[in-house]
């Protein structure tokens, strides 16, 4: 939307000998949503990125004031956390409002609820990934960044030519141009008619209206369903072209840098919270929830090295650490434990959300101590307290999805090393099977690739979704909602997965209000600064000891490896990312995280 | 494919070999915000961003969008276009801002909110800060959003950093220099054609074809806030008949549920939500108000019917039920045809045939 200034970005680095450090910074991170900032030192000369802090610059204080609220006002509050997946919030806190009433929606109801967040996964992924961090691969930036590249994508042709009409690389990069492209503004079309699917099920983008505890508002009819599933069609056929032009695409990266599968490397620590309950088996209570949690479409579970360490929704619970450690925030060990024993018996931690209380204490940003509004979540496998990522989301859902090897309607089925997706004849297209197969690495290609896949997996999830709610309107069952009443005392938690990843809602209700309610949603996890053990936040572990491909140098420097290693974790901190491109500063002492606070 | 034409095409170019803009679109993001009305601005479709951007509107000025959530530039980059309106030379922009604004004197030291970095202390500089900076220099200050417009959700009773809205921060009758009081277009989040079209306005306020732009005492633009929710509501006629629900899921009036629709002044259930698709009580969601001032305190807890609703629902249900029985009568009437429609060796319609 805005051209590219003239003027060098950076200003002018000096030159300096082997090992010394620029000082890079970009903030704010735009193309994500909310504000983000990331601090790094870069060795132009072994062409790394030597350290990353990754710094949020905004508080609201949402568990402070829900307290003393009415527990069912949390889902309209808690949507407006963030903007672009609020529903998700909204979905997650009536789970958890549910567990605490002790009550479950009519299947039907369900139905609707995973109709609603489907739209929301096939329009939040496709805006995202293709009107946010397309950019960083389309041919404007392609040809600032790497022209050797660029030169190399017009004479390379797409191997999948056949099937999405793009001749060269070259020609899907130009399609990704902002505005001028047209797939670009395809993308953005289809992120409306998802939206309008979204609204048929939910009411409203991005706060939706009728869902509530107990079931959804929305009325509903025959013609709902043929709304929703008409448009639905449409986008399963421009999925089929979608999915192979990225594989093209994100292939052709791999082929024109080799090595770029070091960008955004880290360890595989990834997890999953699940998603779609299955209304036969769900009921909402904490007791069976191992159990129905294992019967979500969408499996969940923690992968470490790349395999699965559990499914248990339970275990997951139970694992859930908030650290400090450089957040602007007071500890608060010793303080009142809300929930001392989860309803099986199992101790819970000081650190659980459960138990936690926010206290903030605004203060100066300082590297060497305190510099983010945002907190570490870790999740304790009983000998570490693990930096979990969601790698944006898709990655981790359909890894753990491939690896547990419980999903199959038809339309989707893992298979242990994969998963497949089966998508219907649509106007123009036959039936078409894509197979997203575990990859290697947990990189940046990797997680940008996954999305596209996820889209697909969500469009045929929805299939079976608006069969089944058919069946029941066809049937004559048309109740969306069941009827509860608040107790004065109880606990309940939600778990789903939001668009970009693991999201849980853990609420506590005394006298009949809310007296503690704690929020994680997927960018506290990935966005975390060092923990109070050192350990760094995934974003700053993924950009740290990365390799540079960008040309340029210093003077003239974009990022553009940093920007989608951080972009491939679809960063939503209603709260951002700001990364500051400092002016070139070099660093004397390697290890100096104070000077990314010295005045330029 | 498309070559990257459409917006050369269009923009001359000045002597540095950049575009030439007529009207710049600032917008900070950093408020209090779930970046929801940038996201909700994606979805517009009367018009759309892209119809802005690419000038397929007769009459449109040559804009330029400095807009966080899907901004080509980065950082530094993207920060130059504000410290170049805070120099003054920017000429002229409109400045949008998402997000209710913290107060940040009721600490000694940090942020609650902050937008950049300051380069004298290399600490973040506060958005309230860019506010009391960009305001006196904008054509137009446009508040997006119900926490940029009366404070919303963050500004809500026990609140830690002490939140507001763009009005409570400048004051409400603060007019910019080009005479213009503070626009502001409500909703949590705004309604997305609500806000394409004001900005449209501006656009056209600002190319000198459209007069000052009219809004009411709240400060919101008058065509679109002019009514309330219920007098659009396609289930005001469940009202009027005294017949509520009280259970989620059904057609009929919602007001016992807590819709709050009779008193909120919103176009959502006539506009639907995108492309006239979705709403709120119109599709069996509750109104919560959240276009309102008083949003949310005055309206909590959310499901609960609206105290003010007990008398005008007891009302409405006397009367409603009389109004329904006379209708029942009717409705028997015209659910039939009329009696000469049937098989026949003779004609009953009236006519008679010259045959």
């Amino acid at each position: 939307m805005t051209r590219v200034s003239e003027a060098p970005v950076g200003g002018k680095a000096k030159k300096g000998g082997a090992g010394d450090l620029v000082e890079m910074a970009w903030d704010p991170i735009t193309r994500i949503v909310g504000s983000l900032g990331i601090y790094t030192k870069i060795n132009f000369k072994t062409k790394e990125v030597a350290e990353c802090y990754s710094t949020s610059s905004i508080f609201r204080g949402y568990s402070i004031f829900m307290k003393g609220k009415d527990p069912r006002d949390s889902h309209f509050i808690t949507s407006r956390i963030c903007g672009i997946c609020g529903d998700n919030h909204a979905t997650c806190s009536c789970y958890a409002q549910n567990m605490a009433y002790g009550v479950a929606p009519p299947h039907l109801g369900e139905w609707i609820v995973n109709l609603g967040e489907a739209a929301e996964y096939m329009f939040d992924h496709n805006i995202y990934q293709e009107n946010l961090v397309g950019v960083d691969f389309c041919e404007k930036m392609v040809r600032e960044t790497n022209p050797g590249v660029w030169e190399q994508a017009k004479r390379t042709e797409a191997p999948n030519a056949g099937i999405h009409g793009y001749r060269t690389i070259a020609d899907i990069m130009t399609s990704l141009n902002p505005f001028t492209g047209d797939f670009y503004r395809e993308a953005l079309h289809q992120s409306r008619v998802t939206r309008e699917m979204f609204c048929l099920m939910e009411g409203r983008h991005v706060h939706p209206s009728t869902l509530y505890p107990g079931g959804v508002g929305t009325v509903a009819t025959i013609q709902l369903f043929t709304d929703y599933l008409t448009r639905l069609m449409r986008y399963i056929e421009f999925m089929k072209t979608t999915v192979p032009m990225h594989d093209d695409l994100f292939d052709f990266f791999y082929e024109a840098l080799p090595g770029y599968e070091q960008v955004g490397l880290r360890r595989i620590l990834l997890g999953c919270w699940g998603s779609f309950q299955d209304p036969q088996h769900c009921d909402f209570k904490y007791e069976n929830m191992s159990d129905w949690g294992r019967k979500m479409f969408v499996t969940p579970g923690v992968i470490v090295d790349g395999e699965l360490v559990t499914t248990d929704l339970v275990d997951i619970n139970l694992g859930i650490r908030i650290l400090l450690g450089s957040s602007y925030y007071e500890d608060w060990a010793g303080g009142e434990k809300f929930v001392t024993r989860d309803p099986l018996g199992n101790p819970v931690d000081e650190r659980h959300p459960w138990n936690q209380h926010t206290i903030p204490k605004p203060q100066k940003r300082d590297f060497d101590a305190n510099y983010t509004w945002v907190m570490s979540p870790r999740w304790f496998d009983g000998k570490d307290n693990l930096a979990l990522d969601t790698g944006g989301g898709p990655i981790a859902r359909l890894w753990a999805t491939a690896r547990a090897n419980l999903v199959d309607i038809g339309y989707v089925k893992a298979t242990g090393d994969s998963v497949e997706i089966n998508l219907p004849k649509t106007m123009n297209l036959p039936e078409t099977k894509l197979e997203w197969k575990v990859p290697q690495w947990s990189n940046t290609i990797e997680r940008d690739r996954a999305r596209t896949y996820f889209q697909a997996y969500a469009a045929a999830c929805a299939l079976h979704f608006v069969e089944n709610a058919l069946n029941e309107v066809r049937s004559g069952n048309t109740k969306t909602w069941t009827p509860f009443e608040v107790p004065d005392e109880g606990i309940g938690c939600g778990f789903t997965e939001a668009v970009r990843g693991v999201l849980s809602h853990h609420l506590v209700i005394k006298d009949g209000k809310i007296a503690n309610y704690h929020p994680y949603p997927p960018t506290p996890w990935n966005a975390s600064p060092r923990d109070s053990y050192g350990t760094p936040g995934p974003y700053e572990d993924a950009v740290q000891g990365q390799p540079i491909f960008e040309e340029n140098p210093p003077d003239t420097f974009k990022g553009i490896d940093i920007m989608r290693t951080v972009r491939s974790f679809d960063p939503c901190l209603p709260c951002g990312v700001h990364m500051y491109l400092g002016n070139g500063k070099v660093v004397q002492k390697r290890h100096a995280p104070s000077m990314l606070n010295s005045p330029e | 494919m498309a070559a990257d034409s459409a917006t050369t095409e269009r923009e001359d170019v000045d002597e540095h070999g950049q575009p030439e803009v007529d009207v710049h679109v600032l917008w900070i993001n950093a408020g209090l915000s779930c970046d929801g009305d940038s996201v909700a601005l994606t979805a517009a479709t009367q018009p759309t961003i892209e119809e802005i951007a690419l000038g397929a509107l007769p009459g449109l000025p040559r804009v330029q969008f400095h807009w966080p959530l899907i901004d080509y530039q980065v950082g530094d980059e993207f920060m130059d276009w504000f410290w170049k309106a805070d120099r003054g030379e920017l000429e002229p922009f409109v400045l949008v801002v998402e997000g209710s604004i913290p107060n940040e004197a009721i600490k000694s030291e940090g942020y609650w909110a902050a937008f950049g970095n300051d380069p004298e202390t290399g600490q973040p500089i506060t958005t309230s800060e860019w506010l009391d900076r960009l305001a006196p220099k904008a054509l137009a200050v446009l508040a997006a959003g119900t926490c940029a417009t009366y404070g919303g959700i963050h500004a809500m009773q026990g609140n830690p950093t002490g939140a507001m809205g763009v009005p409570d921060f400048l004051g409400w009758n603060w007019r910019s220099k080009a005479g213009i009081p503070i626009v502001c277009v409500p909703g949590c989040p705004t309604h997305p054609d609500n806000l394409s079209e004001t900005i449209l306005y501006l656009l056209y306020q600002a190319a000198g074809v459209a007069p000052m732009i009219p809004l009411d005492e709240s400060l919101r633009p008058l065509w679109l806030f002019g009514q309330t929710v219920h007098e659009g509501c396609d289930r005001a006629g469940y009202y009027e008949q005294g017949d509520f629900t009280t259970e989620y899921g059904s057609p009929k009036c919602l007001v016992k549920i807590g819709c709050w629709g009779p008193v909120v002044k919103c176009n959502v259930p006539k506009r639907g939500w995108i492309n006239g698709i979705g709403g709120c009580p119109n599709v069996g969601g509750i109104c919560i108000a959240c276009t309102m001032p008083g949003f949310p305190d005055k309206f909590m807890p959310f499901m609960d019917a609206p105290p003010g609703s007990t008398v005008s629902g007891a009302a409405s249900v006397t009367y409603g039920k009389a109004i329904r029985e006379l209708r029942n009568f009717t409705f028997k009437t015209v659910d039939e045809e009329p009696k000469w429609r049937k098989r026949g060796t003779k004609l009953l319609t009236g006519y008679k045939p010259p045959w």
